[in-house]
């Protein structure tokens, strides 16, 4: 395999991996700090790809589309967590698990609904070809943006919660959500905020990945377990962990995917080589965690 | 006998004469739906025994249904048709893979272990879409169906649904003399409390893996009805989806009580049968019983018709 092929691999798993970290950051703090499964995770992202497929049709603007997309999305994550979500923490997994399993099945069916089964979606003319990069290198502009965006908002999510009041108070209730509330901390409030914030990097992470992606129904389901997966591989409630596996997830499944191809190529008579190839490297994700969770059980970055 | 024992006996002998009921009232279509929810009270009974009443939750189970339902399926393909060896090979195979998935996954608790038994799900479900062999993604089709003593046929309605019902009133009577057990006292009491069963010298690890491994060659039994069911199997059955709906029957069926994966798979599954009549959008309503389950039935079916002084 040629080194420009490997860099574009990578540059590919990196945008994947990055892509994965918006959904994983939601997640991770929603896991972290209230102790809840969120199975509806994936559905926000769906939900936001639809709207933001929806409103650029409407627009005819694809960035208006995804502003929009983003708003609503936080808007109606934060309704959702007011009105249901915010009963369950105080359950058992098991409660957490059947209701937002329950919201899977009326989101997807609702989206259906509302929308059909699937939607049109395309990157804006401009970003559609592929530029030129160093070392004859090239790529494609939307995957580039896509890297880029990912990486300024992993960036603006480390300054959120690193260096601000908010992302001080996330942490403590991270590490102890009895303590920081018995400290004075509107942990309710916080919350409904920080699931705001990530139904918006959901909605985000679906408008950008819905071009090389389909918008469709069911979409979220597949990512949504790579997101835990990840969430699991860094340690829950940690930031910088879901970043790290986010990172290794996607550079695993990427280059798993066409270098494990490469080799069975060589190995394995071409008809099984192309079988075998993306079964093996979607395996090799979970083999990663499995590995992960025997070695440190409590991921790469327990917070606790 | 108690008032339960009768209950259960009345429960049997209902079940024994529904296909003659279905007939009088000619509805022999719902025969097949009836012995689909045995099948998959079965799958969601061996869940039952795993959550309720050994405390671990999995997102993974559906992994052994497929397992069972391959086995069974691959045989079928490549001819060989005896009960023995099917029941034989479907009981290994799962066995094996429960034990070496169980062994491993165990050294997890919590939320760790819901993710590390979906992560081996979730490679066997990638592994069944890479099979060219046996029908990769789109699924696999078997024609004829495994050849029982006494010349009982499978692909008789009939004959199927009673060869589902004794299996599933074996793995009842199995599941209530499990639960009365010593070893089902044992499990019971390291779900309440693990560090005081383990304080007690019960050896917690042994106990947790045996359960494991029983729940999953059940699962496995239960898959290979239904391919013999249904000719037909496909990856979605390993699906984590799939894992998600067994989960759903178990909990809203109610967990750790004997008839809980059944009760949750017959009215999940009639549910959606009832539904699926009357709209397309039968998911979104399901998904909303679901909800109202969840808020405001906290111990799932059963619970509503315990007895609330126990």
């Amino acid at each position: 395999m040629t080194d420009v092929l490997f860099i574009e691999q990578a540059l590919n798993g990196l945008q994947f991996g990055l892509m994965l970290f918006l959904l994983a950051a939601g997640l991770t703090i929603v896991f972290g700090v209230m102790d809840m499964i969120n199975l509806a995770h994936g559905s926000l992202y769906m939900v936001g790809a639809f709207l933001a497929a929806w409103l650029t049709a409407l627009s005819g603007s694809f960035w208006i589309g995804v502003a929009g997309a983003v708003l609503l999305t936080a808007l109606f994550g934060m309704a959702l967590e007011v009105t249901l979500l915010r009963t369950l923490y105080a359950r058992d997994h098991l409660s957490q698990v059947l209701a937002t399993f329950a919201l899977i099945l009326i989101l997807n069916d609702g989206v259906k609904m509302v929308f059909g089964t699937d939607l049109p979606l395309s990157a804006p003319a401009a970003l559609d070809g592929p530029v030129p990069l160093p070392l004859g290198l090239v790529y494609p502009a939307w995957r580039l943006l896509i890297i880029g965006v990912g990486l300024a908002l992993a960036l603006l999510l480390w300054v959120l919660v690193q260096k601000t009041r908010v992302g001080a108070l996330v942490r403590a209730g991270a590490s102890n959500r009895e303590m920081s509330s018995a400290m004075g901390v509107d942990v309710a409030r916080l919350f409904t905020l920080v699931f705001g914030l990530g139904a918006a990097l959901c909605a985000v992470a679906g408008s950008l990945l819905g071009p090389l992606l389909a918008v469709q129904v069911g979409m979220g389901e597949n990512i949504l377990i790579l997101a835990f997966v990840v969430i699991v591989i860094g340690g829950i409630g940690s930031i910088r962990g879901a970043l790290i596996g986010s990172l290794l997830v996607g550079a695993v499944d990427t280059l798993g995917r066409t270098l494990l191809q490469h080799g069975l190529r060589e190995a394995l008579p071409p008809q099984w080589a192309s079988a075998a190839g993306p079964a093996l490297a979607s395996i090799a994700v979970y083999v990663l965690m499995a590995g992960v969770l025997v070695w440190r059980p409590q991921g790469l970055f327990p917070v606790r | 006998m108690t008032i339960n024992r009768w209950l259960h006996l009345a429960v049997l002998a209902a079940a024994i004469a529904l296909p003659w009921a279905l007939r009088a009232f000619g509805a022999e279509f719902y025969l097949s739906v009836a012995s689909k929810i045995l099948v998959f009270a079965i799958a969601a009974t061996s869940l039952n025994l795993l959550l309720g009443y050994g405390g671990m939750v999995s997102l993974g189970h559906a992994a052994f249904v497929g397992l069972g339902a391959y086995a069974s399926g691959v045989l079928l393909s490549e001819g060989v048709t005896s009960s023995g060896v099917h029941g034989l090979v479907t009981v290994a195979i799962t066995g094996i893979a429960a034990l070496a998935i169980g062994a491993i996954s165990l050294r997890t608790r919590g939320v760790y272990f819901i993710m590390i038994t979906l992560a081996f799900a979730q490679m066997l479900f990638y592994l069944a879409n890479s099979i060219k062999g046996y029908g990769g993604d789109e699924g696999l089709t078997v024609r004829t169906r495994m050849l029982l003593p006494f010349g009982i046929d499978l692909r008789q309605p009939d004959s199927f649904y009673f060869v589902a019902l004794a299996v599933l009133a074996a793995v009842l009577l199995l599941l209530s003399r499990f639960a009365a057990s010593r070893f089902g006292r044992a499990v019971q009491a390291l779900r309440d409390d693990e560090l005081r069963a383990e304080a007690l010298g019960l050896p917690t690890f042994a106990c947790k893996l045996v359960v494991f491994v029983a729940a999953g060659v059940l699962a496995g039994i239960a898959g290979a009805l239904s391919v013999n069911l249904q000719g037909y199997v496909s990856p979605n059955a390993l699906h984590w989806t799939q894992s998600g709906t067994l989960l759903v029957m178990v909990i809203l069926g109610g967990a750790g009580t004997l008839w809980g994966g059944v009760a949750g798979a017959a009215a999940l599954l009639l549910l959606q049968e009832l539904l699926a009549a009357r709209t397309e959008h039968w998911e979104f309503w399901t998904g909303w019983v679901l909800l109202a389950v969840v808020l405001f039935a906290r111990r799932g079916l059963a619970g509503l018709f315990a007895r609330r002084s126990t």
